[in-house]
């Protein structure tokens, strides 16, 4: 009996979610005494695999091929559903990214699977798993368990570990002649900015409309340049257009469950707190004592986040360069 | 084009989440609303049926008349409202609803299907992709651009950091999301027509499906609501001193690293 992980990469790198799931299979797999299988699919892959197997897999499967150079749902559908029929795994678990959204109920549907997205928890129960999953914008969690022979699962990023557990892993071409895809990929395009994904980060700085202004968002980026953190925004920031779409964070947004969230400037709806209340530690800036996101913040600084910023990357810069600052009362 | 918009009736964020006492979610006092997700799909339709013909059709999967979700559609234009009732079946699944909708579609006719990318009460965002797989049309999901070129579909999906374009052949599915378009807020006297609107209900023995498909793949085990956070503080001193205060704190516990970048 096997567990079989979808190992996502960009740009020659395995995604950090995607050390999260493999890691998470390797420890399921050592507790249910199964092995583990991990497949990478794309083109010029070869060298991902010694990536993976620093996660401990007892197989991995490149699916090395010009023709899954860029994803597209049918040819990776197609990769999986053979690999499916011919390992017949128990579970197949992915991270819950823009591509398993896509791709995990296509082929769950296609080989008969059930499928839970979004976990944040797995239970064992003798021979059998349980699933945790967040429902109703976080307020709720749902256990539930899947009957299907093979189970479909994909994982919250940022709710597993990863941990190196290296292993000599056999590297098996998997060989698939594709049938030409309907629809085509036609390329992609990258935002630009620097950072770590959203949905990945440890830490996320995000502005709200208490920034009062598009320009705000310099400072916040500034801050979270400091960090190494990923900027987001509130919907309020969002509609105005002081930020992009990508950057929301909230029910119409994302779900982001970084160890460190810091709110600038944002009231804390509960549509937003949909989209980051699993934070690990939530500090909230912003000049209204009343306002909701101090419910929620770990750490709360009631005043003018123009003067707080700029006082925070000041201390961080002369902390990090290693000198106490003086001004620190 | 004929459109067909898959719409699902959901809590309102706002609603309060308790437990009653037989550990189900108590819906009493929750308010019903279409899901957000699945308003950008309406506007998307009516835009392109503005630009190019064609109908309008909404169809949602329901043990009760989603009538605040069909109703809105219809407020906004759509033409027509389909209810396909699943009071009869256990139809907590997913795949359940990609059947009964993928098989009602079967005998239809449609050049494209829209979803919202998910929906706001479970955030599973499983039900696209399966439709996508049982009707075996080409998809494309959370898609924040769409352009009709040629009689194609040129779609711009959000991946982690940007895009990915995609160019596809009709008929086809697509899940939409946040950014696509600004929906409508129909009139009042829209909204009055639209009461008078008929919604077509079907159950599953018109589809003629069969038993196994119908059998739901995941089985809840329990609700639980989530661990309450420990209590906050508020940080009081001067702008220099709270700072501090809130860096100390955030490398002592770890939750910021100690060392130079």
């Amino acid at each position: 009996m096997a567990i079989l992980v979808l190992a996502e990469h960009r740009n020659n790198k395995l995604r950090k979610a995607a050390r999260e799931v493999v890691s998470e299979g390797r420890a399921l797999a050592d507790e249910l005494g199964e092995v583990l299988f991990a497949v990478l699919i794309g083109h010029k892959i070869s060298a991902l695999a010694d990536e993976v197997n620093k996660y401990g897999p007892e197989e991995i499967y490149l699916a090395d091929d010009p023709g899954l150079g860029v994803y597209n749902t049918e040819t990776y559908a197609q990769v999986l559903e053979h690999l499916v029929e011919q390992l017949k795994p128990r579970l197949v678990l992915m991270a819950h990214s823009a591509m398993a959204k896509d791709l995990a109920p296509r082929v769950a549907q296609r080989v008969g699977a059930g499928l839970l997205t979004d976990c944040v928890d797995i239970l064992r129960d003798d021979e059998d798993l349980s699933f945790v999953r967040p429902i109703y914008a976080g307020k709720c969690l749902v256990r539930m368990k899947i009957r299907t022979p093979s189970q479909f699962v994909t994982l919250r990023p940022n709710s597993f570990s990863a941990v190196e557990r290296p292993g000599s892993a056999e590297i098996k071409a998997f060989e698939i002649s594709l049938e030409m895809p309907r629809a085509k990929s036609m390329g992609v395009e990258m935002l630009e900015g620097e950072g770590p994904d959203l949905t990945e980060a440890d830490i996320v700085v995000s502005g709200g409309r208490g920034l009062g202004d598009g320009d705000g968002f310099v400072l916040v980026k500034e801050l979270a340049k400091m960090l190494g953190a990923a900027v987001g925004a509130s919907r309020s920031a969002v509609d105005a257009g002081w930020a992009s779409h990508q950057m929301q964070v909230g029910q119409t947004g994302k779900v982001v469950s970084p160890k460190l969230y810091i709110a600038l400037g944002i009231s804390g709806a509960i549509q937003h707190i949909a989209g980051m209340g699993t934070s690990k530690c939530i500090v909230a800036v912003n000049k209204d004592r009343e306002a909701n996101i101090f419910r929620l913040a770990d750490y709360g600084i009631v005043e003018d986040l123009y003067k707080v910023i700029p006082v925070m990357i000041d201390q961080l810069r002369n902390t990090q360069a290693g000198s106490r600052s003086p001004k620190v009362m | 084009m004929n459109i067909v918009v898959c719409v699902k009736q959901t809590f309102d964020s706002e609603a309060k989440i308790q437990l009653n006492q037989e550990g189900f979610i108590d819906e009493s006092l929750v308010k019903l609303i279409i899901n957000p997700f699945d308003e950008y799909a309406v506007e998307e339709a009516l835009r392109l049926t503005e630009a190019y013909g064609g109908r309008v059709t909404l169809v949602s999967v329901n043990p009760i008349e989603p009538a605040q979700a069909l109703r809105q559609g219809l407020a906004m234009g759509a033409d027509s409202a389909v209810w396909l009732d699943c009071s009869g079946i256990d139809c907590a699944d997913q795949h359940i609803h990609a059947e009964l909708v993928g098989t009602w579609l079967k005998s239809q006719e449609f050049d494209l299907v829209l979803c919202g990318k998910e929906a706001i009460d479970d955030g599973a965002a499983e039900f696209p992709s399966r439709l996508g797989e049982v009707l075996d049309l080409p998809q494309g999901n959370t898609v924040s651009g769409l352009k009709m070129e040629n009689g194609k579909a040129m779609v711009r999906r959000d991946i982690e950091g940007g895009y990915e374009i995609i160019e596809l052949n009709l008929p086809c599915l697509l899940s939409v999301q946040k950014g696509l378009n600004e929906p409508r807020y129909p009139s009042m006297r829209r909204v009055m027509e639209a009461k008078r609107k008929k919604i077509d209900r079907i159950v599953p023995e018109d589809l003629g499906l069969s038993n196994e498909k119908l059998t739901p793949f995941v089985r809840v085990e329990a609700y639980m609501l989530p661990p309450p956070r420990r209590a906050g503080k508020i940080l009081e001193g001067t702008c220099e001193q709270t700072v501090a205060d809130l860096i100390r704190s955030l490398r002592d516990e770890r939750t910021m690293g100690q060392e130079e970048r």
